[in-house]
């Protein structure tokens, strides 16, 4: 009995006992089915963000800044990859000996970088070190510390330095223009950076591509109509004198003639653009573009070229300048000697400031100003040169005399050495005027006849005796060459007047005089050496750059007897 | 019946083999633009690395001191006419 009441109770329990398990694993089943619906179907799109978010990130492809060259393909300025180091301060979790590995790598301070990292753990963005070798790049990625990512970017490098500075400039560690040619034209050669989808790992390396959103368009190349041969010739040059004459600023623009291109333009004091901690506001300036100055007697040749285009004046027309001073309104007119009575072709060449006084006081009160206005003065010469200075020109003819004849040798007015060689390779081509390009032309711009081809082709006979014994500038001669030019020696504005003894020596010509080639103008600015004339301290760099120019360029001499070699005919040495 | 889901099925496989294939394709692209990449920094290198040999400081330093030549003189130059 006992033995059958033990086999009767289990066997209704095992009628229970069964179907509760049974109920409890279904209920668990339900569960997990529930479950599963609620993250595969009701909570997927927050799900799948969340994750995306984690590993799938959007990158930006940088886009390659087009390349900027000389007129003949030479590089002045070239992109090259390299990689930034940045981290994610929230992931990065290192040891101080890690910490210590990644400093050493890069060049850094352990504890600074310790300290730059733990000031800024809130942050998901901290650059580390930009624009290292990407073999470097490489080398942070092996020590595999989370949270440590590269960055690929493009690096500017100028391989002509110094000696193309000013006009190509620089760009910023963003790869954005910041000066010169870099600037003004930064929309052309920057590209647009493209973008794609990769996942990532947990130590923020991408382990895969997914998809392109953007294809990164690269910028356009640029070429110049700078000469790097010419350039180089220029800077060295004035370099040099730079130093001998002990200068505060010197310029110097070499201009195509036959098509207003700009060949060479170089300044001093100059700087490397691949080191940027040297940069500052002082160095930077393109002054050829951006700073005007009186150009003293370098003027002459356009007021003398408003003579003869009126008609009143002819090159054997006499002036008699007296014993070399002369009194107009309250000012005291001065020649560095009495010259007598001269024609004005001698008025060139000698420089005499009393001679274009008094032509400029014969003619009409606007006679003289229209010229300029006509070439240029106190108008922008239209490159685009970002800083370009436009000159001070009176905005009317002036009336009084003492202005009138001011206006005539150059002072009361104010022009950038650009200004000045667009106005010298002017009277170069017969007064046909052509805009000034920095870029490489591929076909003439449009040009304006501004000075008759009469009057610029007299004023170009004149200018060849300056450089004539006799003249102010026998130094700017080439031998070979017929060199026409002018020089000048401006006294600085200052504070109230005029500076005792700060001068501008200038020298402004072109060659060859028979055809001319090459205009060219040389700025010296406070030249405190020895000498301070024109034709002592800027016709030398003129006469250097000007002769090693024709040169290079395979311009025929149109001197052979100065040039005193041996001269055969062809058909003599066959 | 049958048809359609016979259609979806290899639809749906097109869809998954398409997007497979896209992938592979793009990381094949991402491997050439990052060679073309490497290709470029060689190519940049060598450029600067041209620059700073032919640097017309340098050539003229060379051809003064190391080659001792100068500069044509006036009675050295033959001119043709």
């Amino acid at each position: 009995m006992l033995r059958d009441a033990q086999y009767e109770k289990p066997s209704t329990a095992a009628l229970w006992r069964p179907a509760m398990l049974l109920l409890v694993f279904a209920v668990l089943g339900c569960v997990l089915l529930w479950r599963a619906v609620d993250l595969q179907v009701l909570d997927k799109q927050f799900l799948q963000g969340q994750g995306d978010a984690r590993h799938l990130r959007v990158v930006e492809i940088p886009a390659h800044r087009g390349v900027i060259a000389d007129r003949n393909g030479e590089p002045l300025a070239i992109s090259s990859p390299v990689s930034s180091v940045w981290v994610n301060p929230k992931e990065f979790i290192a040891g101080a000996a890690d910490t210590a590995r990644l400093a050493r790598l890069l060049d850094l301070e352990p504890r600074l970088l310790e300290r730059r990292i733990g000031e800024r753990a809130d942050r998901e963005f901290l650059y580390i070190k930009r624009h290292v070798e990407p073999d470097l790049g490489e080398q942070v990625m092996a020590l595999s510390l989370p949270g440590v990512a590269l960055q690929h970017e493009y690096r500017r490098f100028y391989p002509a330095g110094e000696v193309t500075a000013h006009v190509v400039g620089f760009t910023d560690i963003d790869d954005r223009g910041q000066e010169g040619v870099e600037l003004a034209y930064n929309d052309w050669l920057q590209g647009d950076p493209g973008a794609k989808r990769v996942v990532r790992d947990r130590y923020g390396r991408i382990v895969d591509d997914v998809e392109s959103l953007r294809e990164p368009s690269p910028g356009k190349p640029l070429r110049l109509s700078i000469d790097r041969r010419l350039q180089y010739l220029a800077y060295r040059e004035l370099k040099a004198a730079a130093a001998e004459q002990r200068v505060r600023a010197a310029s110097l623009v070499l201009l195509d003639v036959t098509t207003g291109e700009v060949l060479a333009m170089v300044n001093q004091p100059g700087y490397n653009p691949n080191n940027r901690a040297e940069i500052n506001g002082q160095v930077a300036r393109n002054r050829a573009v951006t700073d005007a100055y009186e150009p003293g007697s370098t003027i002459k040749v356009f007021s003398v070229a408003a003579a003869l285009e009126s008609g009143r004046f002819r090159p054997d027309s006499v002036i008699d300048t007296g014993r070399g001073y002369m009194q107009v309104g309250s000012y005291t007119i001065h020649d560095s000697r009495a010259y007598g009575k001269i024609d004005v072709s001698t008025l060139i060449q000698k420089s005499s400031n009393i001679g274009i006084a008094k032509i400029a006081l014969e003619l009409a009160p606007e006679t003289i100003w229209n010229l300029y206005a006509r070439l240029g003065f106190g108008m922008p010469v239209g490159t685009g040169f970002p800083g370009e200075a436009v000159g001070l020109m009176p905005s009317r003819p002036p009336q009084r005399p003492a202005e009138r004849a001011a206006l005539a040798y150059g002072y009361g007015l104010s022009v950038t050495p650009l200004q000045l060689a667009s106005a010298y390779a002017t009277i170069a081509a017969d007064g046909v005027r052509r805009p000034v390009s920095f870029l490489a032309l591929e076909r003439a711009m449009a040009e304006e006849q501004v000075i008759s081809p009469v009057a610029a082709r007299q004023v170009r006979a004149m200018m060849e005796t300056v450089v004539a014994d006799g003249g102010t500038a026998p130094q700017a001669r080439v031998p070979g060459y017929r060199v026409a030019g002018k020089t000048g020696t401006a006294r600085k504005a200052a504070a109230g007047g005029y500076a005792e003894k700060a001068y501008l020596s200038y020298f402004a010509g072109f060659a060859p005089a028979s055809k001319p080639r090459l205009a060219m103008v040389v700025v010296l600015d406070e030249p405190s050496a020895q000498y301070y004339y024109g034709g002592r301290v800027a016709a030398p760099v003129f006469s250097r750059v000007m002769g090693g120019a024709l040169r290079l360029l395979n311009v025929p001499p149109d001197d052979l007897p100065g040039l005193g070699s041996y001269v055969a005919s062809v058909g003599a040495l066959r | 019946m049958s048809s359609l889901s016979m259609a979806v099925l290899v639809s749906a496989i097109s869809v998954v083999y398409v997007k497979h294939q896209s992938r592979r394709l793009f990381a094949e692209s991402q491997e050439l633009l990052r060679e073309a990449d490497r290709l470029n920094v060689e190519w940049n290198m060598l450029q600067l690395e041209q620059a700073a040999w032919s640097a017309h400081g340098r050539i003229e330093r060379l051809a003064r001191d190391r080659l001792k030549m100068h500069m044509p003189r006036r009675t050295d130059a033959v001119v043709l006419k």
